[in-house]
């Protein structure tokens, strides 16, 4: 709250934000609050959509039916998040192929957790359960976020997306009743799932590029050691319940916070999924590069379609 | 552009019979029932909706923030036009 803005536009644009008020879409807004939106948006967006290559993996060999649709819906449900958060973006002026083209060139990131592999049935449930639960946290702060689209997209998201979560931990569960091998494929599933879903808070609030503005400007309301701290918090305890290991010889409670300790988070592999050297960064890419082309031609024959009626309709008119 | 590119539409949903249409965000498509059809698939997965509305985003004209002053103020000195301006015994029950 140190800096207070000169110009008398940008302090009723402050003073809005600060009456916990709305910023609409026709607002005046800093350009700085637009791009750091645009970037935000459209990054979580990014997310949702590359999000469901991961999972969508497994469609077609999901153990049984009932399996099957449900994460049939699950990641038709990812897309509709994208589209919402893409809706959202568009309202600040960008236009959508403008977006996917900067997703594609690389220029714009999206979450790093979905260049991991989902390598066996129990990475669905371990994907569900630890990184929708992730989202969800992520989420519910974001829900009272500054921007009147965004925070409304977010709501609807975060009534579809508690279903993610508990589907997930449904397999676990399932899977931690289930024979040994089951139990330690669940098991191998959280060791190599949890540590990348720590990550995806992002770095430490000193070290965030982008915190303090963010902050200041109420697009973020929680800091992002706070958020991840409520994750370990209430995961803990799912954990137990299901009888696995969360794969981190410091975690213990401590009564004195109130909260649990955790060990220290490898932000170099952090930084080298970021950069483009995780698992799957390459295979991810070429995945959506595979998806913009192949659908050209659709959205052509829907214009061109479009336009004929038009013309026959004129045509009838005259 | 917009040629080139799909047109933007806006969606309106009713969640049930008796209530008002209400905003729910945009899509893109090339005509009305292409956006009416991605609408269905895009806002109403979970029953929210017994009917749908679209209007191309560029038919909306909107009234402006800068001119919200002028534009709304005179509203503001009419409380008259509240019930609660009367003065009105209690026990009346008007």
């Amino acid at each position: 709250m140190s800096e207070i803005p000169s110009n008398p536009e940008e302090l009723r644009f402050q003073q809005t934000i600060d009456a916990e008020e709305k910023i609409e879409p026709r607002d005046w807004m800093p350009e700085k609050y637009r791009r750091n939106l645009i970037r935000q948006i459209s990054q979580h967006a990014h997310s949702e959509v590359v999000g469901q290559l991961p999972e969508g993996n497994w469609i077609t060999r999901a153990p049984t039916l009932r399996r099957k649709a449900i994460l049939l819906a699950k990641v038709q449900d990812e897309a509709g998040h994208g589209l919402y958060l893409y809706s959202a973006a568009e309202t600040l002026g960008i236009a959508r192929e403008e977006m996917i083209d900067d997703l594609l060139s690389g220029k714009a990131k999206y979450a790093s957790i979905f260049n991991y592999r989902a390598l066996t049935w129990a990475d669905v449930g371990a994907i569900g359960w630890l990184v929708d639960g992730a989202a969800i946290v992520n989420q519910i702060s974001l829900c009272r976020t500054s921007y009147g689209p965004y925070a409304r997209a977010m709501v609807r998201i975060c009534k579809e997306e508690s279903f993610h979560q508990r589907q997930g931990f449904e397999i676990m569960q399932t899977l931690c009743q289930g024979s040994p091998a089951q139990q330690a494929m669940a098991q191998d599933a959280l060791d190599r799932w949890w540590w990348p879903t720590l990550m995806m808070f992002g770095p430490h609030d000193a070290e965030s590029a982008h915190s303090q503005q963010s902050m200041r400007w109420k697009i973020k309301r929680q800091a992002n050691d706070e958020l991840r701290q409520k994750f370990v918090d209430q995961t803990v305890e799912q954990a137990r319940h299901l009888g696995l290991t969360i794969p981190d010889p410091e975690l213990e409670w401590n009564a004195e916070r109130g909260h649990c300790d955790f060990g220290a988070i490898d932000w170099e592999e952090f930084q080298r999924v970021l950069a483009g050297n995780g698992p799957c960064n390459r295979a991810r890419m070429a995945a959506r590069r595979k998806a913009q082309d192949d659908g050209q031609w659709v959205r052509e024959a829907m214009m061109a379609y479009a336009e004929k009626q038009r013309m026959r309709e004129a045509g009838a008119a005259a | 552009m917009t040629s080139k590119h799909l047109p933007l539409w806006e969606v309106f949903v009713r969640s049930r019979r008796g209530l008002d249409h209400k905003h729910v965000g945009s899509l893109h498509a090339a005509d009305p029932e292409q956006a009416l059809q991605a609408a269905r698939d895009t806002y109403t997965r979970r029953q929210e909706g017994v009917s749908l509305w679209i209007v191309r985003s560029s038919d909306i004209h909107a009234s402006q923030a800068d001119d919200e002053e002028a534009f709304f103020d005179p509203a503001e000195d009419k409380i008259y036009r509240h019930p609660t301006f009367y003065d009105i015994p209690d026990e009346l029950k008007l």
